[in-house]
Order: structure tokens, then sequence, then C-alpha cells
């Protein structure tokens, strides 16, 4: 597909009620940066945001077949996409602000499920903000903030200064717990650079690698969790020293490493994962040498839905291996490792 | 067979409609400008952003709601009055109807003006997605997801729930007022025969259908979202069920975008991604081309009273008026 450059990036904002959305959106829209957004805010948004293209929306979900989450699309996205994008010039970029309790799987994957959204926009990256001082009690409460932490690309912990050192340190691990390998930054009032926010590529497979280069890097500690739980009431074995502290979370990661794959073997073995496990699997980011490529191949993933490319060659200096990152709920790590294994040349 | 004008836009105009108002060829962009051409081009701004436009029943007036929360009634020499109003709104949806009627929808809720006052007001649990009278009576049909609702404007609020799971993003009634038909997300049409709320699937699309029209009498339902137009027959008493649609003008690669019906004969003119348009009959299936290229997708199109000129425009800047007598 030749349409990728003229798309539209669009940026989405999660988090909870009070966590700092709209203070974020309005340094966003004030600063002086040159570009001009269209801003679609869900119905109950707050008021005082100072745009002139602000769109009101009321969040609605498409099944799309079986009720099944992968294939679930916001139908207010689609529409209210299709209608600006009849107007083009009057803005550079979208931002599409969620309500706290938003599941943010549907609003990502209508940018690659449907057609028309598709053609003209393209999701750039998902944004969490967490309130410190509330994070760990409301993820006692819905599963909805569990699943926007592990859907970022970038998490902005906002209102330190409301919490000491120790519960940052808390609030901090639990989040690392969940999403070990978005960005993530300490904020006040929301005052992040707006280079870190915007622009990201998050999806892009281009850039996949670019925006998180110690992606892959970061040591698992879910390792020896097990996925496995049906109920919130797990037995954990945490981190030290912060045991009982520490929120339990139904989310992990599970990081996958190998040399040289077969794609043979690699290519039906991750489209059979994504079809079976797609409903547990929120995001899958991964570089994967091919033996005799010389092309890095990329995947990335959402549920059920699945992108792969080549990229570019691997450098002189790189070190040629294979590594995939899953987040997601009750994976089965040891059959993931096997089964990965297998996918050797 | 002759282009016999150019409307002069920028190149960035989206043509959301083109047709005639009363006869004269009218041109509404997406920006809220209407071109109406007569010897001329006359740009008049009628919205600050059109969202939608309807032509009227007696075809003598256009219809369009905005960004601006206008709804507009606009004549053929182009002066445009304000029926409604609801600031901070996007009026989404527009129908025409009998006795004047005008229906309009913001997200899920849709009023009715008769008479220039508002008739009725309708709420539905989900957004209005589609919009459409039926031919005879004020009985306004809202596609929302999961189906279509029929409501009657005048008595007490009766409705009735045509159900499907999905999303249902337009309806439209038969001219006869026998079906009510629905466009999907999923690629698809669904029709009803009202009598006995039966089901029609209508299904094979590679995209979705966003262009529909009927043939004079209702006997054909032409439709987009195919490498060919898709031509349902709807002439006998099941519908098309049973029957195998017509595949008309089919071009390979090109997307067909836009359908409209000649007023007379049974005679389609087909609108595709690159902004071909081809003259079809349905019979036979014989093709002439009206228009080889252009810059953009063909969005609208509509025809004069007698059937001889052809109004067109496309998502880049492009309109004109083909004579085909």
């Amino acid at each position: 597909m030749n349409q990728t450059s003229s798309r539209i990036p669009v940026t989405v904002l999660t988090g909870y009620l009070g966590a700092g959305k709209t203070t974020l959106l309005n340094r966003i829209l004030s600063e002086d940066h040159g570009k001009k957004y269209a801003v679609i805010v869900n119905e109950f948004g707050e008021i005082g945001i100072d745009n002139d293209l602000i769109v009101k929306s009321d969040e609605e979900i498409y099944e799309m077949n079986n009720g099944c989450i992968c294939c679930t699309v916001r139908g207010d996205l689609i529409r209210v996409v299709q209608k600006l994008m009849r107007r083009q010039g009057r803005f550079d970029a979208i931002i599409v602000e969620t309500t706290g309790l938003a599941d943010p799987a549907p609003v990502a994957q209508t940018f690659f499920m449907d057609e028309d959204v598709r053609a003209k926009a393209q999701l750039d990256a998902v944004i969490a903000l967490v309130d410190a001082k509330h994070f760990l009690l409301s993820l006692g409460d819905s599963p909805e903030a569990e699943d926007q932490i592990a859907f970022a690309d970038v998490i902005l912990l906002n209102k330190t200064d409301l919490v000491d050192a120790t519960e940052l340190a808390k609030v901090e691990a639990t989040i690392r717990r969940i999403n070990p390998r978005a960005e993530l930054h300490h904020t006040n009032r929301s005052d992040v650079d707006l280079a870190k926010i915007l622009d990201r590529g998050a999806f892009d497979l281009e850039r996949v690698m670019v925006t998180d280069p110690q992606f892959l890097d970061h040591h698992d500690e879910a390792h020896d969790h097990d996925h496995d739980h049906d109920h919130d009431h797990h037995d954990h074995h945490g981190h030290a020293g912060l045991d009982g502290n520490v929120h339990d979370t139904t989310i992990g990661t599970i990081s996958l490493r190998g040399g040289d794959l077969d794609p043979k073997k690699f290519l039906p073995w991750i489209e059979k994962v994504t079809q079976i496990d797609g409903p547990d699997i929120l995001r899958l980011k991964g570089i994967i040498s091919f033996k005799d490529d010389p092309d890095r191949f990329v995947v990335q993933g959402i549920h059920m839905i699945l992108e792969g490319d080549s990229q570019r060659e691997w450098g002189e200096d790189e070190k040629r291996e294979s590594r995939l990152v899953f987040i997601g709920r009750n994976l089965n790590h040891e059959k993931l490792e096997r089964s990965f294994a297998a996918c050797a040349a | 067979m002759v282009t016999i004008a150019n409307i002069d836009l920028d190149e960035h105009a989206f043509v959301e409609w083109a047709g005639f108002v009363d006869d004269v060829p009218m041109f509404a962009t997406a920006d809220g400008d209407l071109i109406r051409i007569e010897g001329e081009q006359t740009v008049f701004n009628i919205h600050d952003g059109l969202l939608c436009a309807a032509l009227s029943e007696d075809r003598r007036y256009l219809l369009t709601g905005g960004e601006d929360g206008k709804v507009c009634r606009v004549d053929a020499a182009g002066s445009s009055s304000v029926l409604a109003e609801q600031p901070g709104d996007w009026i989404d949806l527009i129908a025409a109807g009998p006795r004047e009627a005008v229906a309009f929808a913001c997200g899920r809720e849709a009023r009715v003006i008769v008479d220039s006052e508002i008739a009725a007001k309708i709420t539905l649990e989900r957004t209005i997605e589609g919009l459409a009278f039926a031919p005879k009576g004020l009985r306004l049909a809202l596609a929302r997801y999961d189906g279509v609702e029929l409501h009657w404007v005048n008595s007490g609020g009766s409705m009735q729930f045509l159900e499907w799971k999905g999303a249902h993003t337009g309806v439209f009634f038969s001219p006869d007022g026998k079906y009510v038909v629905s466009t999907m997300q999923e690629n698809a049409l669904h029709g009803w025969r009202l009598k006995d709320a039966r089901h029609m699937r209508m299904q094979g699309y590679p995209s979705k259908v966003k262009s529909t029209s009927w043939s004079p009498k209702g006997k054909w339902l032409a439709t987009s979202g195919a490498p060919a137009s898709i031509v349902w027959p709807f002439s006998g008493k099941d519908g098309p069920m049973g029957k195998a649609p017509k595949e008309l003008g089919s071009m390979g690669k090109l997307q067909v975008t836009c359908v409209s019906c000649h007023p007379g004969v049974d005679v389609v003119a087909i609108g595709y991604s690159n902004g071909m348009i081809l003259f079809v009959k349905i019979d036979d299936g014989q093709e002439v081309a009206l228009r080889s290229e252009g810059r953009g997708p063909i969005t609208s199109m509509g025809w004069n009273k007698s059937g001889h000129l052809l109004a067109f425009g496309s998502e880049q800047g492009e309109g004109g008026i083909i004579d085909v007598s």
C-alpha cells in the first residue's frame, strides 16, 4: 500500500477521569508548534478545551461478529474520521480523547479494520495518563485501568507531586509489571516534552523499533508468573520488598528470543498464535531474523490483527537475533516459548 | 456525449452533492459552498462545513445539514433559509419527505419538520446512522446498530423494529414502499419486505456500499462497493431473493464509488474511483463512456428532469455537467 505518507496521524489519550487528559490536551493545543489538530472528545468530556475543531462523539462499540473482542471497532470514530477527512488542510493530526472507562483495543483496531479510516488515517500512538495518587485504587476496581496501561506506547505517570517516593515506586513497579516496554515519563500537571508523545510512529512497521530501542532488552520479571489465573485473587510472587503493596495484575509480558528462524515455520506459527490466543493478546511486537534474508523482518499486532514486513537490512555490527514480545492476559509462557523455539531454521 | 460545463474549485474541495435543483445544476462541497451554474458559475456559502444534503421530493429545494448545527433549505436561485439550528451539534443526516417534510438527525436524536415547525422528536438508544422517509405517509426509517426502526411521525410514536445484528450505516425505501434496505458496515446490504418483515441478504461486496440508486419504477437497485456496479432485481414478488444480481461496468481493479439511475429508462450512470463515468444499459450491459478519468473518486451524481443532463462531482474539487442526449 502506497498510502502511508499522506495519512493523518492519530494520537489516542487514555486514562481515568482526573488523570490529567484535559490538561495534556490543552498543552498540546496551546503550545507553539505550528500544527493544527482536530480533537475528538467523548460526549461526557470535560469542557474547557480551546480549539477550533472539536468534535463530540459517543463511544459506540461495533461488534463485528460473535462478540469477539478482536473484531470490535468504534463506530463513532469511523463516522467522525470519515467526515473530518472530507475537508483537507484544516488540520495536520487528530487527537482522540477517550472516557476513563474506555477499552483502548476497539479504538486502535478501528484504524486497522475499517477500510475507509485506514486509507486516510494512521494510528500514531496510544498514550496512557496515570494519576499517581489514585492509580492503585482504580486498578483494584476495574480491568479498564489495567488494559489502558498494557496497551499504551507511552505512559505519563502524572501528579507525582502528590505522592512520596515510596508510593511512587510502588505505582511504577505495578505499571512496569503490566507493561515493561512502554516509554514512561514522570510528570506534574501533564508537563511533558510534546516530542515524547507526538509523532511516535508506534504502529508504523518502518519505525516500530526505533521509538522504543530498549523494547526487548528489558529483563522480564513476569517470567516466573503463572499466567493462568482466572480470578482476581491470585497468590503472588511479586517483587521482593513490595509484597502486599504491589497490586495483583492479570496482565503480563512474555519476551522470547531466538536465533535465525525459518519463515515457513514462523509465519504460520505467529498467525496461528494470534488466531487462537488473539483475545488474550493485547499487543505484540517483534524483530525477526530469517535465515539467509539480509533484511530485518518486523511484526506488530493487536489481538488478532497482525502486520509484518521486511524493514531494513541488518547492520554489520548488529547481532542477528529474533525477538518477540507479547503483552496479554493468561498467556502460556512455556507453550509460547516451546513453539517459538520450534520455528528455528 | 459531451461535457458542457466544468466547475472550477480548489482541488481539495470534496463535492458532497451534485445534481439539479429545479433543473438548475448545483454542487455542494464539504466546506459548505454551493456552486450554481446557470450560464456562469456562482458560489454561495451556506454552512461552515456541510455534512449532508438531500433533494426535496418535488426537486425544487436542496436540504442541507452542517457542522455549524444548521439545517438549511436552498432554492434554485441559490438563496438559503435556515429551517432549524442546534449550535454545537453536527447535523449528520437529512432526509426529505412527502408534504415538504424534512427530517434531520444528530447523534441519537432525530427531528421532523412539518409546516415549518418541529413536529416530532425521536430519540434512539444508539446513534442514528441512516434516515429516510417512506414514499407515502409520514413514516421515517432510522438505521442504527442492530437494525432499522420505523416510526410514524403523526401517530403517537408507534414504532416497528426491524432487527438484524450488526452496524447499519444507511437506510432507504423502495419507490413502491414495499421494501426497506440498509447498507451495512460489513460490506453488505440487508433488506426487509415490509408486509411480513422477511429478510433479504445481499452480500459478497469487497467494500462498503456507499451509493445506491433505484431504476425509475423500482425494478432494479444499482449499488457501489465492488469493481462493478452490482444491480439487484426487485421486479418479482420476493425481491432479489433467489436471483443473481447483474454486474455492470466491470473494470478490473477500479472500484465503483457512485451510481445514479436515469429518471426515464433503465440505464445507470456509474462513477469510479479514478473519476471515470460510464453510462450502462441495465438490460444488456451495453456501455458508453461519459468521462474517461479525473483526479479523484466520483462522490455524487444527479440527473435533470428530462434525463438529458447528468451532473457529477468528485473528492478532488472536480464537477461538471454531461449532455447525454
